[in-house]
């Protein structure tokens, strides 16, 4: 694909940071699934590094196409969500949380010590195969998608069990079916983010997908809020891009970052975009 | 008249405590069928079991001829069995029609492609439950609040619009936990009316109530439970004078009073 030469020169300039607002779109929208559903689960990056080691493997082993590579690289994340999904649905507020991090330690260290999979070195070379352009088509193709599910029944039962499981089920809704739903596409959508990003990077290694990525995606959703999916995908390009512009207050940068989430916490309890979806005839 | 639900020796054991001991009730279809007795008597739990969110220990529990013993709540709601809570439970950050129309989740078939490409059936039954749910809402005198948020309305609009959602889907039984706690007279009197309205359209009304007159000038049938038993069935009248259910009310000294011929009445009654 071609571009006018100012986009062009601006893309090869800001290629970095415009790949990375768009896969932590993804994230952040792999967290909003599971948080509309009232789950704190945290297996985003767990999903994100099984996509990506999983996609790696396709294009650099098998020689796989990359139109094939990328809605393979959510299958092995959903099975993975599929085999955790009971076991852990049992659980619920910090208990699921702790649960769900550890289950990514546990994938960290399994890259750490297989040799397959580069060991503590990761796996270099891989291809940079993912556009600019094939990042933010997914992600509108994911925004899309979701907001279409808020406004709909499935929308509703969503808000009704983060409101209130027990009464959600005696409406009729089965809660387990859609806590479950909300793993898969957590799964999905952190797995293809996995993929891209291990197709713009040429470098995956085991530490980017523990316990620290875990936590930054949850804080894309708690600043941009989860009233809507746009809120959790404002919050990722909102934290990408700080660290960016506060580049000339030098070491700070991190203590601003985490000063400004605090903040966000205690003042925005709903986030940046606390405005509800509105529904038909709502 | 034939029983729409039936138990049959329903137990529900908790650590130490039986909080519902082989109850063997039957309610009879059309009927607004209310369940006393004093505080622990096991009256919520006995709820939560039909309703489908607590297993019972023992028992068995039929709708319409139906063993539902063993379902999952979302199932029984399917199945027609709706209910409202002791403590208000609407979906606050929802809108009054959005709580009505969740009551509805049971008739939407919709599959996912059906719902993110906006096709057919998916815009039939939204349609259909929009038009469903403002009927409900007017069953509750709730019309003119549809747009507004849930947690916004008074206290005793939004008892109604607990009714309204568990009414949304017209179901066959419906369970009222203490629907007129918390309310003034009127509202009570309105209630009533509300409940009436309820049965003439069709669908069963079991309710537990502690207001004494309030359930004697609304129920066709009286079930009393006390430390988890079954002690007594009949109508409102027989209650009011059987023994047992003033002992159980009152304890056996003010009983025996009664009995020999002292003039104190259930309040109320």
């Amino acid at each position: 694909m071609t571009y006018p030469p100012w986009l062009d020169d601006a893309l090869y300039t800001y290629q970095n940071l415009i790949h990375s607002i768009g896969i932590n779109g993804l994230l952040a929208l792999a967290m909003y699934v599971v948080l509309a559903v009232g789950q704190l689960s945290l297996g985003q990056a767990a999903f994100m590094g099984l996509g990506a080691y999983s996609s790696a493997l396709m294009t650099m082993q098998l020689g796989l196409p990359f139109w094939a590579v990328v809605p393979l690289s959510a299958v092995v994340p959903a099975a993975f969500a599929l085999v955790i999904g009971l076991p852990t649905l049992r659980l619920s507020g910090v208990y699921l949380a702790i649960a769900t991090i550890g289950l990514g330690e546990v994938l960290r260290a399994a890259y750490l010590n297989s040799d397959t999979l580069g060991g503590a070195l990761g796996l270099s070379g891989i291809p940079e195969k993912a556009e600019t352009w094939m990042i933010y088509a997914i992600l509108a193709a994911a925004i899309a998608a979701l907001w279409l599910v808020a406004r709909s029944g499935i929308g509703r039962a969503m808000e009704a069990m983060r409101e209130d499981a027990t009464a959600a089920a005696v409406m009729g809704v089965n809660v387990v079916r859609y806590q479950m739903g909300a793993l898969l596409a957590s799964a999905v959508l952190a797995g293809i983010a996995g993929c891209l990003n291990a197709h713009v990077s040429s470098f995956i290694g085991p530490g980017e997908y523990g316990f620290e990525p875990a936590v930054t995606i949850l804080s894309y959703a708690l600043l941009g809020g989860i009233a809507s999916p746009l809120g959790p995908v404002i919050g990722a390009a909102i934290l990408t891009l700080l660290p960016e512009v506060l580049r000339g207050v030098g070491d700070f940068r991190l203590v601003l970052n985490g000063g400004i989430i605090v903040v966000a916490v205690l003042f925005l309890p709903g986030g940046l975009l606390p405005w509800r979806i509105r529904r038909r005839a709502a | 008249m034939t029983a729409l639900l039936e138990t049959a020796g329903l137990t529900r054991r908790f650590a130490g405590l039986v909080a519902v001991d082989a109850v063997d009730m039957r309610v009879a279809a059309g009927a607004i069928h209310a369940v006393i007795g004093p505080n622990g008597a096991g009256k919520t739990t006995l709820f939560n079991l039909i309703s489908g969110i607590d297993q019972p220990s023992a028992g068995r529990i039929t709708l319409g001829g139906q063993d539902i013993t063993r379902l999952p709540a979302y199932r029984r709601a399917a199945l027609g069995v709706a209910r409202t809570f002791q403590n208000i439970r609407i979906f606050g950050a929802m809108t009054v029609l959005e709580n009505v129309l969740t009551g509805l989740h049971p008739t939407l078939h919709a599959t996912l492609p059906e719902v993110l490409f906006r096709l057919g059936r998916f815009r039939r039954e939204e349609a259909a439950s929009i038009v469903q749910a403002r009927a409900a809402l007017d069953l509750a005198g709730l019309a003119n609040e549809a747009g507004l948020k849930a947690s916004a309305l008074a206290y005793g609009d939004q008892r109604r619009l607990e009714i309204a959602r568990a009414m949304a889907g017209r179901p066959r039984l419906l369970l009222l936990d203490e629907p007129a706690a918390g309310l003034n007279p009127a509202e009570t009197l309105a209630l009533a009316v509300l409940i009436r309205r309820i049965r003439e359209s069709g669908t069963t009304v079991l309710l537990v109530e502690h207001d004494m007159g309030f359930v004697m000038n609304i129920s066709d049938a009286v079930t009393v439970l006390n430390f988890g038993r079954h002690i007594f069935d009949g109508a409102p009248l027989e209650v009011r004078q059987s023994p047992v259910v003033i002992e159980a009310y009152l304890g056996h000294k003010v009983a025996a009073r009664l009995a020999e011929g002292a003039t104190v009445g259930v309040r109320g009654a």
